[in-house]
């Protein structure tokens, strides 16, 4: 490496590559995208410009548009960071490799003695029995032990090496490419699929819907009905199941009807459907109970919304006119109510509300009628996202290589053990035992440790 | 015998652990440190029984889940996952000397879901987002990376704490020589960021298929990131620049920090997807 760098120091596209592949830039991208990405956790994200005036205040809310803090995500500058980081696992991976290739698939595997025999860890012991059959017994232990065996005689000793796992240094550069499949597989994403949020009321059917992001129209290939939406409730009150009931229509034929649930999403023709919330929806006709607070009368009649009914002794009418999930009455939510007018007989007419979690709100009103909703349609409308995401596939993809990468890298390593047999003078034979690992040395002495008690046993044994 | 009893003795035998490896530490008898190992030891059997019997109470109860749906039962199973990584650390390793800096982080954790009057230990059915077969696996994996960067995080506070020239007899005799500790250290955050990133995958995979997208910058879901990233961060300065003791330590500490306010901080201080635990 350090003689390359001598030799090409002056040409400056050789600088940029040396730039793009120190670990440096590797470590001050990382650290510039955790510090930066604490930033959309902590700052409000997408929301109005309301919003954030009201939070940080018109000054602070210009920074955060030059520098779109609102969706810092998507960012240009952290997008560039991520580009950044891709160039330079790109540069650095070509650069290694090619240094590495060689040791990976090398075209004869060669060993250096002496730096085995200098090992710290090397165990040595004695047994009584000639060079020839000693190296002869530890070739073939090594072999089943490790791997095929290659042989070697230097001075006085007579050198057996084995080793296992060359090919697991290729696993750096698996999660190094799996990171780029992910990004690939989210640029994908970006480009080419879609979210969107559509509420179908019960008995509806669509086939746009609007994209999140850009608020385009999207068509479907089919139509979507939701022929009935489910909740269901625990003893607690804390929900238990969400459920539609859905229907894909294709050209006018039905071509799939299916229930979806949080967790278990529809998946049609690239298009995802998922249960994502879910309310109330407007309702056609309610029951009313209309009392005459001075003659005690009471009526009970159903009603549509959009119509209008006289009031008793001609004192003028009543018109039922909505409904709404949400009630809002004075500041508090009151939760579903219908909404109607009443006209009283040349007088001005006024709006009243009927909560249904409150049957005695309008009495508090004090007017000659009370009007209370006793029964009504319950429909829902269900909350779906429809999403398309072809980059899906790249980046679980990446995430597979990115596991296998991650546990060879981290958990398996290129071993080389090597047994040194040395005759002596009175006649006993010397062994020696070493090895090297490109990983953790801790686990390789404790492996070297066992490796050399078994070995001495076998000669005791035999 | 039910979960809450087994988990209560679990809390007091990690306890008694703990005092055993302090008391190891500080009198350096052999014989407190194997104390310390087999009471460490009841109390990952009790911490193990009382998960299962959590278990099987909620089937009792009729909502049938895993227990791993709340803040409660996931400290709980992060004592667990510590417990069991130290446990085959010493078993492995043969080294008692880093007990003292790990038994306390399990006990702590333990301690604080039985302790925090805001920690409901109430067996709670799931939620329709949680109900799925992903739970399981997101979980575990998590807990696991969680267990290997808190055990790291132990054996870094020693470079902060152990003099460079230990004496004989002096108090710090007993651990483990830097060799030992850094090469340890190293391992146990390989561990967890390999199990950190099977858990944000799995979470992806989990997310993609509830709610239709694998990643939308949530705030647990960028903490996680962060963490991760510290952790490549710690990699990357290990085997590519030859960092080594006090300073890789520092690294290895900062990750424990960001770990700690993926778990607790996002919880308790930030909104979003994520808010059982």
């Amino acid at each position: 490496m350090k003689e390359k760098k001598v030799k090409n120091q002056d040409t400056i596209p050789r600088q940029i590559w040396e730039f793009f592949c120190s670990v440096k830039l590797t470590v001050y991208t990382l650290v510039l995208l955790a510090v930066t990405s604490i930033i959309g956790t902590v700052v409000l994200q997408n929301g109005t410009p309301q919003q954030y005036i009201a939070l940080y205040g018109k000054g602070l809310y210009n920074l955060i548009q030059v520098f779109s803090i609102d969706d810092m995500y998507h960012a240009w500058w952290f997008l560039f960071l991520l580009v950044l980081l891709c160039i330079n696992i790109v540069v650095c991976s070509v650069e290694r490799l090619s240094l590495v290739w060689k040791t990976i698939f090398p075209k004869q595997i060669r060993f250096n003695p002496d730096r085995f025999l200098r090992s710290k860890k090397k165990h040595t012991f004695f047994v009584d029995q000639t060079a020839d059959s000693v190296t002869a017994a530890c070739e073939n232990w090594l072999s089943k032990q490790v791997g095929p065996v290659h042989k070697k005689n230097e001075e006085n000793f007579r050198m057996v090496y084995a080793e296992k796992g060359r090919w697991t240094r290729i696993g750096v550069f698996v999660v190094h490419a799996s990171v780029l499949l992910l990004l690939l597989g989210a640029l994908i994403g970006s480009v080419f699929g879609f979210k969107a949020n559509v509420r179908i009321d019960e008995g509806d059917q669509i086939s746009t819907v609007f994209a999140a992001k850009t608020r385009e129209p999207v068509q479907l290939d089919f139509l979507i009905r939701c022929n009935e939406f489910e909740v269901k409730f625990y003893d607690t009150g804390a929900p238990e199941e969400f459920r539609s009931n859905l229907t894909i229509i294709e050209d006018g034929q039905e071509t799939l009807t299916t229930d979806i649930r949080v967790n278990h999403p529809l998946r049609y023709k690239g298009i995802n459907i998922f249960q994502s919330s879910y309310g109330t929806a407007s309702s056609g006709a309610a029951v009313m109970a209309i009392t005459d607070n001075i003659t005690g009368q009471e009526i009970t009649r159903t009603m549509q919304v959009g119509e209008t009914i006289a009031l008793p002794d001609e004192t003028g009418s009543f018109q039922l006119q909505g409904f709404l999930p949400h009630f809002d009455f004075r500041g508090r939510n009151l939760g579903e109510a219908f909404f109607g007018k009443v006209t009283p007989k040349e007088k001005e007419a006024f709006q009243i509300g009927m909560p249904l979690q409150f049957p005695t709100f309008d009495k508090m009103r004090k007017g000659r009628f009370t009007f209370v909703v006793k029964e009504f349609e319950k429909k829902y409308y269900t909350g779906l996202q429809v999403t398309k995401d072809p980059g899906v596939w790249y980046v679980y993809a990446g995430f597979v290589l990115m596991i296998l990468g991650c546990w060879v890298t981290f958990f398996m390593s290129h071993q080389s053990y090597l047994i040194a047999v040395e005759p002596r003078n009175d006649g006993k034979t010397s062994i020696h035992l070493a090895g090297r690992t490109n990983r953790s040395t801790q686990n390789l002495n404790l492996k070297l440790a066992g490796m050399a008690t078994r070995l001495e046993n076998q000669f005791k044994k035999g | 015998m039910n979960s809450s009893i087994a988990l209560s003795s679990a809390t007091f035998i990690y306890g008694l652990a703990t005092v055993f490896y302090i008391g190891y530490f500080a009198f350096k008898k052999k014989m407190l440190a194997t104390a310390g190992f087999f009471v460490l030891v009841t109390g990952f059997l009790l911490n193990t029984a009382g998960i299962g019997l959590r278990w099987v109470e909620s089937y009792q109860m009729g909502y049938g889940h895993a227990p791993f749906s709340n803040m409660y039962e996931s400290l709980v199973f992060f004592s667990w996952t510590m417990a069991l990584l130290y446990i085959f650390v010493e078993s492995k390793y043969k080294e008692q000397g880093f007990g003292v800096f790990v038994s306390p982080l399990i006990f702590l954790a333990i301690a604080y879901a039985s302790f925090d009057p805001s920690i409901s230990s109430k067996i709670s059915p799931l939620i329709p987002a949680l109900k799925s077969n992903w739970l399981i696996a997101h979980v575990i994996t998590c807990f696991l990376g969680y267990a290997g960067f808190a055990v790291a995080f132990g054996f870094s506070i020693i470079y902060f704490v152990k003099p460079k020239k230990t004496t004989e007899n002096g108090v710090f005799a007993r651990l483990p020589s830097w060799d030992v500790i850094d090469e340890l250290t190293y391992q146990m955050v390989v561990f967890g960021f390999l199990f950190l990133t099977i858990g944000i995958i799995t979470g992806a995979v989990w997310a993609n298929s509830a709610w239709g997208k694998y990643w939308s910058w949530d705030p647990k879901e960028t903490w996680s990131l962060i963490t991760w990233f510290v952790y490549a961060i710690f990699m990357h300065l290990r085997l590519m620049r030859g960092w080594h003791g006090k300073n890789l330590a520092l690294v290895s500490i900062v990750g424990f920090v960001a770990v700690l306010f993926t778990y607790f901080g996002v919880n308790f201080l930030l909104s979003g997807l994520h808010s059982y635990g």
